[in-house]
């Protein structure tokens, strides 16, 4: 299918293994995302979503089949697909404005001039509130200000698609809560393509146009597609006692915890439940 | 622990003594002294008292403090006098010996933190240059000093090379442990804004592996200053190391006892000098 934005096709993906061993991750990932479209990944930990995001981030290269995004194939990575990773990952070195302006000034060294690109920064710090506290440092602002830096960086980039790894996992309930209001109102805003990773169901739902559910590894793939007919903007108090929204809910636990029960093997090294927020993938 | 929480008792004694009688404002700075001052000078009292016990009876290998003092008084209060030769006060002494520090020591800088990053980057450079450094490591400074000897054919540079030589490996060390433990979030940022090589250099190596890097400076410059005594005893000339070892065959065992505060003294500035420097360039994520 050309006609899609971003499109992953027969994506396979093993990793070698000790002894020699290969051991499949990924296996036949076909996914097609429009233009504007935020679509959620959603599976138990150890599924391997992280690496479906890290392939078409181009920090990891699939052992068969292709990425194309805006008709052209992707390769390294690069600031076209920018990552918001899942423990922010600030250079705790620099301020809050330095962070952004790393990236700023590099993308835009030749496109924008100096005092464009400090509007520029300011713009993107503004839009996730941040204004108040441009020369802080990582260490002296919560975790959910450091996601809120992470974000505006990664919007500073002007990514064709947005890639979210698992953006709120290391958060508590309220501060998640309210980043995941902060991103409906940007995406309202600018109309960013989105591929987010998450474990949580709620989010997936409130946030997403089409929610992607991969069945558990090793070798996995997408079990199901299902789509949230929800009307934006989408106000999360509303939405609590919206049969639509309850219905998608319920599809996508009953995906994970019918379809795809996660069998936790009892080895020493095991211990995620599959809610935890732990792991990208072995 | 600021720098002066342990160096100045020596020099504050008065003024934690005037203290209690100061104006009510400065009763923080009052109370901050007394907790913080009063425990070291206490001590250091306590142990000059039984030092002076034991120097005073008849008989003793070593003089009591008093006797020190009284000694070498004329080097206290003068101590940049002038007499041509060896015969220069203890300031020239000590700024002779840190002399060759800052030249050894500064290459140990250059040439460590480059080699370190060598063999932090390439695995290859780390599986060819590891053993010979793990050997190389433990030889002890002063061994070095014949083969320097030998080579430079003069003391000023062999002397200069020990330093280098005793100050590198911690350096090196350090510098790799810290690029080898960059975290992979880094590593991801920079590729995904495409950061070049230098770039990659300047912007993130470098301020990440800081911490570890200024650990290994602060080992190095701890270690330097220990060689630069024995290596000043070998070789001669001026150098608190060689004063030492003049004061001893001459027996004024008084002027070693204030030769070795110095040393003690000047060892723990560079120390908080470097920690300082660190804790300034890492804006506090390095070990204060």
């Amino acid at each position: 299918m050309s006609s899609a934005y971003l499109s992953l096709s027969h994506v396979d993906m093993s990793f070698a293994g000790r002894n020699g061993a290969v051991n499949p991750v990924l296996k036949g990932i076909n996914l097609d995302v429009q233009r504007g479209e935020f679509i959620s990944l959603i599976g138990h930990s150890g599924c391997g979503k992280s690496t479906v995001l890290n392939i078409v981030a181009g920090l990891l290269r699939a052992t068969a089949g292709g990425v194309i995004l805006d008709g052209r194939e992707i390769g390294a990575p690069g600031p076209d697909r920018a990552v918001v990773f899942q423990n922010h990952s600030l250079l705790p070195w620099l301020t809050v404005w330095q962070n952004v302006e790393l990236a700023v000034d590099k993308i835009f060294r030749d496109t924008k001039t100096p005092s464009e690109r400090k509007a520029w920064i300011r713009h993107n710090l503004e839009m996730v509130n941040m204004g108040h506290a441009l020369h802080r440092l990582p260490s002296e602002i919560s975790g959910g200000m450091k996601q809120r830096v992470g974000i505006a960086r990664a919007l500073a980039m002007e990514p064709k698609v947005l890639l979210l790894d698992e953006p709120f996992g290391a958060l508590d309930a309220l501060t998640r809560a309210h980043l995941q209001d902060e991103v409906i109102r940007i995406q309202s805003e600018l109309g960013n393509t989105v591929l987010m990773i998450t474990h949580d169901v709620d989010e997936a739902v409130l946030l997403s146009d089409r929610v992607v559910m991969m069945t558990n590894g090793p070798g996995a793939t997408i079990g199901q597609i299902m789509d949230v007919p929800l009307a934006r903007p989408r106000n999360r108090i509303a939405l609590a006692e919206d049969a639509v929204y309850n219905r998608c809910r319920q599809e996508i636990l009953s995906f994970l915890y019918e379809k795809q029960r996660k069998v936790e093997p009892i080895a020493p090294s095991s211990r995620a439940t599959p809610d935890t927020p732990v792991a990208l993938q072995a | 622990m600021s720098t002066t929480d342990t160096i100045e008792p020596i020099r504050l004694t008065p003024t934690a003594a005037a203290a209690p009688a100061a104006p009510a404002w400065l009763g923080n700075t009052v109370r901050k002294l007394v907790t913080h001052v009063l425990p070291p000078v206490i001590i250091l009292a306590v142990l000059l008292l039984i030092w002076e016990a034991l120097g005073s009876r008849p008989g003793a290998a070593l003089p009591p403090p008093s006797k020190v003092v009284a000694d070498t008084w004329e080097l206290i209060i003068d101590p940049f006098y002038d007499n041509g030769g060896n015969d220069v006060g203890m300031a020239w002494q000590l700024l002779a010996s840190l002399k060759r520090v800052a030249y050894g020591y500064a290459l140990a800088v250059v040439v460590g933190v480059g080699l370190g990053v060598l063999v932090g980057q390439s695995t290859w450079a780390l599986r060819g240059l590891d053993p010979i450094f793990q050997v190389l490591r433990t030889v002890p400074p002063l061994a070095w000093l014949p083969i320097s000897l030998a080579g430079f054919r003069d003391g000023n540079p062999s002397a200069i090379f020990v330093i280098f030589i005793t100050a590198i490996w911690p350096i090196i060390i350090n510098t790799s442990i810290g690029i080898r433990n960059i975290p992979e979030d880094y590593r991801n940022v920079a590729k995904v804004i495409r950061l070049n090589g230098l770039e990659y250099f300047g912007q993130i190596m470098l301020p990440a592996a800081a911490p570890f890097i200024f650990s290994g400076l602060r080992i190095g410059v701890g270690l330097s200053w220990l060689a630069i005594v024995a290596a000043e005893m070998l070789i001669g000339g001026v150098g608190i190391g060689f004063f030492i070892w003049d004061a001893w065959n001459s027996s004024r065992i008084s002027d070693i006892i204030l030769a070795l505060l110095y040393v003690g003294l000047i060892g723990f500035v560079l120390d908080r000098l470097v920690a300082w420097i660190g804790h300034l360039v890492t804006r506090g994520t390095a070990a204060h």
